[in-house]
């Protein structure tokens, strides 16, 4: 009965990752398969379209303005959403609570809504779609959460540790940028690498404000127009691929420091 | 360095409630002043305007002659030691000390180098390169200490620094903290509210309630002749009886009390208070009926029998009920060699000199 109960459950386990990993399994899978098209069986194993993407000037410069845009636009999210959480943590202002709702409210409102609204809103301004508009759409929607994340670190044992740094002779940029900033780094690195990630793979706002420049998830997009293809395999185990490199950046470099208080 | 504090009239509201309420104290350089009372007595307001994290409502503060009142932290000669420390968790102990020598823009090697020094004065010269969260308790504590003196202040403010220690540290810590201060002659001002570190380390006691200050001086003066009711209570423990006057003569003053006529030397009253028909409250430390009756003149409370004891090692303490006199528990303090057992009868007798005449406390407080 025991021996039952435990392989049911290996069983189920087992069920639920080969539901969540199956389809990013066959992407992988078949971005090596040597033969036109990405679907069983496989033909053979080939590099082949490793090497077409990397020679594909339209797909690489795509890849590179993804991760302009996401460097930028978290790099934006981060300093924004620290400032704001810096103002809110530590002055009294007028309807705090309400200003700090207000911040994150842009979470729980779905991409697709805040595309069209800024599109209707750059239309109506006369701003051109650019990689610039691509970036702005994903500040919109990092601050909120690169906002929450340095906010809910932000303790009062840290406002005594700013105080002494102002008892002995700081002034308040040397408190920011040598104690507060330091002291929140691996806060602020979580934030920037969770917004680096959900930039990377975002794709409704980069469709709606991107023209000509175009990041590497629409430019994949417009690939699979025209059909299957193991190339577009081969490109999305690349995104794939860098997906996975920042969390295990972001794990080693943020939650595996000791978090001990001084 | 070091420098004389004065604090004059300040009082400090926040909303209706006065934390501090008018209260003036001049503190001399060098002396190691202790702040004591319980919480919400207002020490700690008064630290922090002195290391300007507040501004007095009213009033003012000089420290050196020059007056402070609204000058910033980082701009006053004063630097505070926080209860929590306050260290800077990113940076080793060598930059934690050094801290305040960069913000005075010292270059990097003379500032190792006097921070090693503080280091050293603290016991933790070979933990330069450590960083806080490898540190215990104590060591954190003498790392803000080092941090604190490194600039040289004139006037250190220690906000409780000796609360998160365990006992034993404490009291070591206690020593330390006396030692040190007298090394560097810096005016130390310290907020506590455990009278036994208060006695331990200060020069001066300043004993503090609802914003005032309700006794000041040296640890045996504000021990043994406390000037008011709090203060006796708060400092140790203390029998209160209430008193009259009913005869004042040259050098004597005979009071009526619900335990009888007691005949006590004119200098223990405050000014005024021994006036006939006044009403005053005669204060006794449990430890005074333990006193040879042979020494001075002894008044004899009266035989009261015993209903609880505990050994504290030093003493036995009991509480008993005087016989014939009103319900009140006192506190006595019995020599260890002695074997007081819940319901013997024993005699308390006290040293006229040891009673300390207070002026009676208002009814209600």
């Amino acid at each position: 009965m025991k021996a039952l109960r435990t392989i049911l459950s290996i069983a189920y386990a087992g069920a639920i990752y080969v539901f969540i990993f199956l389809p990013v399994v066959v992407l992988v899978l078949f971005s090596f398969q040597d033969g036109r098209l990405p679907v069983p069986p496989l033909q053979g194993v080939t590099l082949h379209w490793y090497g077409e993407i990397f020679s594909d000037s339209r797909l690489m410069s795509a890849l590179a303005n993804s991760v302009l845009v996401a460097v930028v636009s978290s790099g934006i999210s981060c300093l924004l959403g620290f400032l704001a959480a810096y103002g809110l943590a530590r002055y009294t202002l007028p309807a705090a609570r309400l200003q700090r709702a207000l911040i994150i409210a842009p979470m729980t409102v779905s991409t697709l809504i805040i595309g069209l609204g800024l599109l209707s809103l750059f239309g109506a301004l006369g701003i051109f779609r650019s990689l610039w508009t691509v970036g702005i759409g994903h500040v919109v929607i990092n601050l909120p959460l690169c906002f929450a994340i340095i906010y809910g670190s932000m303790g009062a044992h840290q406002v005594n540790v700013e105080r002494a740094a102002r008892d002995l002779g700081a002034g308040e940029w040397q408190v920011m940028l040598l104690v507060t900033v330091p002291m929140l780094m691996p806060s602020i690195l979580a934030a920037f690498f969770l917004a680096l990630t959900f930039s990377w793979d975002e794709f409704i706002i980069a469709f709606l404000l991107s023209r000509f420049d175009v990041t590497l998830p629409v430019e994949i997009w417009s690939m699979l127009r025209s059909g299957l293809n193991p190339k577009t395999n081969a490109i999305g185990s690349v995104v794939f691929l860098v997906s996975i490199l920042l969390l295990l950046v972001m794990e080693l470099l943020v939650f595996r420091k000791p978090r001990r208080a001084s | 360095m070091t420098a004389d504090v004065s604090i004059r009239n300040a009082t400090k509201s926040f909303g209706t409630f006065k934390a501090l309420d008018d209260l003036s104290l001049d503190i001399a350089a060098g002396e190691f002043i202790v702040l004591l009372g319980p919480s919400g007595c207002g020490k700690t307001t008064l630290l922090s305007i002195l290391g300007g994290f507040l501004e007095p409502t009213s009033g003012s503060v000089f420290i050196g002659g020059r007056d402070m009142t609204h000058v910033a932290p980082a701009k006053r000669p004063t630097t505070t030691m926080f209860q929590d420390y306050a260290l800077f968790p990113h940076m080793t102990l060598a930059a934690n000390v050094g801290f305040g020598l960069r913000m005075r823009g010292m270059g990097r090697g003379s500032r190792d180098e006097k921070a090693r020094g503080y280091l050293d004065l603290v016991g933790l010269g070979q933990d330069a390169r450590k960083k806080p969260h490898e540190l215990s308790g104590g060591q954190r504590q003498r790392v803000a200490l080092a941090r604190a003196l490194a600039v040289d202040p004139d006037v250190l403010l220690l906000d409780e620094p000796l609360g998160a220690l365990d006992l034993k540290l404490r009291r070591q810590m206690q020593d330390e903290l006396k030692v040190i201060q007298k090394r560097v002659g810096t005016t130390f001002i310290h907020v506590t509210h455990d009278q036994e570190e208060a006695m331990a380390i200060a020069d001066r006691i300043v004993v503090m309630n609802r914003g005032r200050i309700e006794d000041s001086g040296s640890p045996s003066e504000v021990y043994m002749r406390p000037r008011s009711h709090f203060s006796a209570s708060f400092m140790g423990e203390a029998n209160f009886v209430h008193a009259t006057v009913a005869d004042v003569a040259a050098d004597e003053v005979t009071v009526e009390t619900a335990l009888g006529r007691m005949r006590l030397p004119k200098q223990s009253f405050p000014d005024g208070a021994a006036a006939s028909g006044g009403d005053v409250t005669l204060c006794i430390r449990p430890e005074h009926f333990r006193d040879d009756a042979a020494q001075g003149r002894s008044i004899h409370i009266g035989e009261a029998r015993v209903s609880d004891v505990a050994f504290f090692g030093t003493h036995h303490g009991c509480s008993c009920v005087i016989e014939g006199g009103p319900d009140t528990v006192f506190k006595a303090h019995l020599p260890q060699t002695s074997d007081p057992r819940p319901g013997s009868t024993i005699s308390l007798d006290v040293n006229a000199d040891h009673i300390v005449i207070l002026a009676a406390e208002p009814k209600g407080d």
